[in-house]
């Protein structure tokens, strides 16, 4: 439509949140698996995207609708999966190729309680590894984790875009809670919102190098048949994107992958803290948790608690140096979350030994309320 | 006159992985042969494989080429035909990377009636891991994880991409090469799902341990036992023992999913136009 849209907030469930979102930044394809408590994603997406000329795709099973964003993001399309624990758990082995072919992707992961079929759908934040170590082999991953419905849009429309400049796959991982909320968004326009494209050739098809990168580690992407007749293959691969087994050039490739991630660390590392200027005991909460951290820690405030709140937005890579000097300052760290202790493990990792890091695990398929922490902070 | 098909070979990359005898060449040509019948552009032609001998045909070829996951290869591609519908996609896979764990991803394709093309190398044997028993193996016969025989039985590849929805089957073995090129051909035309068993040997691994002689040998046991699909109309199951029915078993003209989902897209913008 012609003219300026109005900016405008609507009242948008976390789900319908991210499908919205993932359409302004532009995906155009959508392939999935029936599973719960992600449905809506694919539900709202199958109405919208033939509306935009867009494809989506019910496949027979979640590795297939995995192969298939793939398939369609080497076409040339931004394509999208959404899933939760069990079908993530399924789509490791493609997301690893994606991860190591380069070709952009986001995937969604709602989770829930976890180990296999667990408490479906009761909330839980155990696949925090699983986003970070779930395929096989060193590799290169993103994940964003929003901890309200507006946070899912923006983090949505971000992971698209980290998705193609980096050329790396992005996990959005949400929670259960936040999916199935319902709060006030304020929806940009189209033209308010920046939209990022994978790096294109800028060299003849005769002189093409599909892995040939530049100093900042991500190598320009042509489209299947767009002239480039390039190979795509999950073997060890040199710069032409032919199999090698030749040391060097194996080792080149998997640091330049890690690379890449570590050279943008700065440009993808979201956070958000609150009362952390003056505070003596942190509490570091990602998700839905991040909400109660928040609200406890207000409350503390106001019982003369020295307490402040870290959220890390970016979980992978790791806002490690944010939390060392956290750690340097405070006398104690509190991570509540919903799983026997994933986080923890990188809070301590970074605090090194700085700082007392106390758990707060809760396991039940229940969220940790504002009461729960504010117990915890006032055991100080 | 057809053109050559070294213009779409990366030559560079001669000799091929393949073993001496390996009749996944003749397939390969096959192949080849049809798309320079077909006289397609090497820009508009995607050739996606899974993982095992088969799968590594598209590192040879001068197209847009997708080595991918063992088994996923169909559903890779679906994507791919998806998200650029004039994009000739080609599916090449081996009798255990489509039959066994990509065997899901087949019958789907088929019934969906997606337009790819598959082409199944079937060896009968899983090569490159040493020559384990696959879904196609028959019978009876030996294999490294069948030092007894096989006692599972095989599947019919043609019946069940058939019974599936696919819109063209046919079977040929690498004794019938210019058949099977015929076969490739008018299976890369159908807008629909396209199937083509190509029945291959593998002397190194399934012929050598179930003593089958030299490949020629094999090339001829299969030439000699391949009875085409109006002749085995005639003979009874005992006759049929060990023989191999070749032929087109169906050709359909079904619309294709691309054409179905464009109906779709039609309905979808006609629907927010309200």
């Amino acid at each position: 439509m012609a003219g300026k849209c109005d900016v405008r907030a609507r009242l948008l469930q976390g789900n319908e949140s991210c499908a919205e979102a993932a359409l302004l930044a532009g995906v155009r394809f959508f392939a999935g698996y029936p599973i719960t408590p992600s449905s809506e994603i694919a539900e709202i997406l199958s109405a919208r995207l033939p509306q935009l000329g867009g494809k989506f795709i019910q496949m027979e099973d979640e590795i297939a609708s995995m192969a298939a964003v793939i398939g369609a993001s080497l076409a040339g399309m931004k394509a999208m999966t959404a899933t939760s624990g069990p079908g993530f758990s399924l789509k490791q082995e493609n997301l690893g190729f994606a991860s190591f072919t380069e070709v952009p992707c986001v995937i969604v992961n709602v989770q829930r309680t976890g180990p296999s079929t667990g408490l479906p759908t009761s909330p839980g934040q155990g696949d925090l590894m699983q986003a970070r170590w779930g395929t096989h082999g060193d590799h290169p991953v993103v994940a964003l984790y929003p901890s309200s419905v507006a946070e899912t849009f923006d983090l949505t429309v971000k992971a698209v875009n980290i998705a193609e400049t980096l050329r790396v796959p992005v996990i959005l991982l949400m929670d259960e809670v936040v999916a199935h909320m319902r709060e006030r968004v304020i929806v940009p326009c189209a033209d308010e919102i920046e939209i990022a494209w994978r790096p294109r050739p800028t060299v003849a098809p005769s002189d093409y190098l599909p892995y040939d990168a530049g100093p900042d580690g991500v190598p320009a992407m042509a489209d299947f048949g767009t002239g480039y007749r390039w190979h795509v293959t999950g073997l060890y691969h040199d710069i032409t994107g032919f199999p090698t087994s030749a040391p060097a050039k194996v080792d080149h490739l998997v640091r330049r992958l890690e690379g890449k991630i570590a050279n943008h660390r700065r440009d993808i590392t979201f956070t958000w803290d609150e009362h952390m200027d003056d505070a003596k005991v942190a509490v570091v909460a990602c998700g839905i948790v991040a909400r109660s951290a928040r609200r406890a820690v207000r409350l503390a405030r106001g019982k003369g608690i020295a307490a402040g709140v870290f959220q890390p937005k970016t979980i992978w890579p790791f806002p490690y140096e944010q939390i060392a000097e956290i750690a340097a300052r405070v006398d104690r760290i509190i991570v509540p979350e919903m799983n026997m202790g994933q986080l923890i493990g990188e809070v301590q990792r970074a605090a090194c030994g700085k700082c007392e890091v106390i758990g707060h695990f809760r396991v039940d398929g229940e969220p940790i309320t504002p009461e729960e922490i504010l117990a915890r902070l006032e055991e100080v | 006159m057809a053109k050559s098909i070294d213009e779409y070979l990366r030559t560079q990359f001669m000799p091929h992985i393949w073993c001496p005898g390996c009749g996944h060449g003749i397939v390969l040509n096959a192949l080849l042969r049809a798309v320079a019948r077909l006289d397609l552009p090497k820009d508009q032609v995607c050739v996606v494989s899974g993982i095992g001998c088969a799968s590594r045909a598209p590192g040879y070829l001068d197209f847009n080429t997708l080595h991918t996951t063992h088994g996923r290869a169909i559903a890779f591609a679906s994507g791919i035909k998806l998200a650029n519908p004039d994009l000739h996609v080609i599916v090449v896979t081996g009798d255990g990377d489509g039959a066994a764990i990509g065997g899901n991803h087949l019958i789907h394709a088929a019934r969906r009636n997606m337009g790819v093309t598959t082409v199944m190398f079937n060896n009968s044997i899983y090569g490159m891991t040493n020559g384990q028993y696959s879904p196609l193996t028959p019978s009876g016969m030996f294999a490294a994880t069948a030092p007894y025989g096989n006692v599972e039985r095989n599947f019919d590849m043609c019946e069940l991409v058939r019974a599936s929805g696919a819109n063209y089957v046919a079977r040929a073995t690498v004794a019938q090469a210019r058949q099977l090129s015929t076969y490739i051909e008018r299976a890369i035309e159908n807008p629909g799902f396209a199937f083509v068993e190509a029945v291959g040997s593998c002397p190194t691994y399934f012929g050598r341990r179930n003593k089958l002689g030299s490949s020629l040998q094999m090339l001829e046991t299969l030439k000699k036992n391949s009875v085409t699909a109006a002749a085995a109309a005639k003979l009874d199951p005992a006759e049929l023992r060990g023989k191999t029915i070749i032929g087109e078993f169906y050709r359909g003209d079904a619309p294709g999913y691309i054409e179905l989902y464009d109906g779709v897209i039609e309905r979808a913008k006609e629907a927010a136009g309200k």
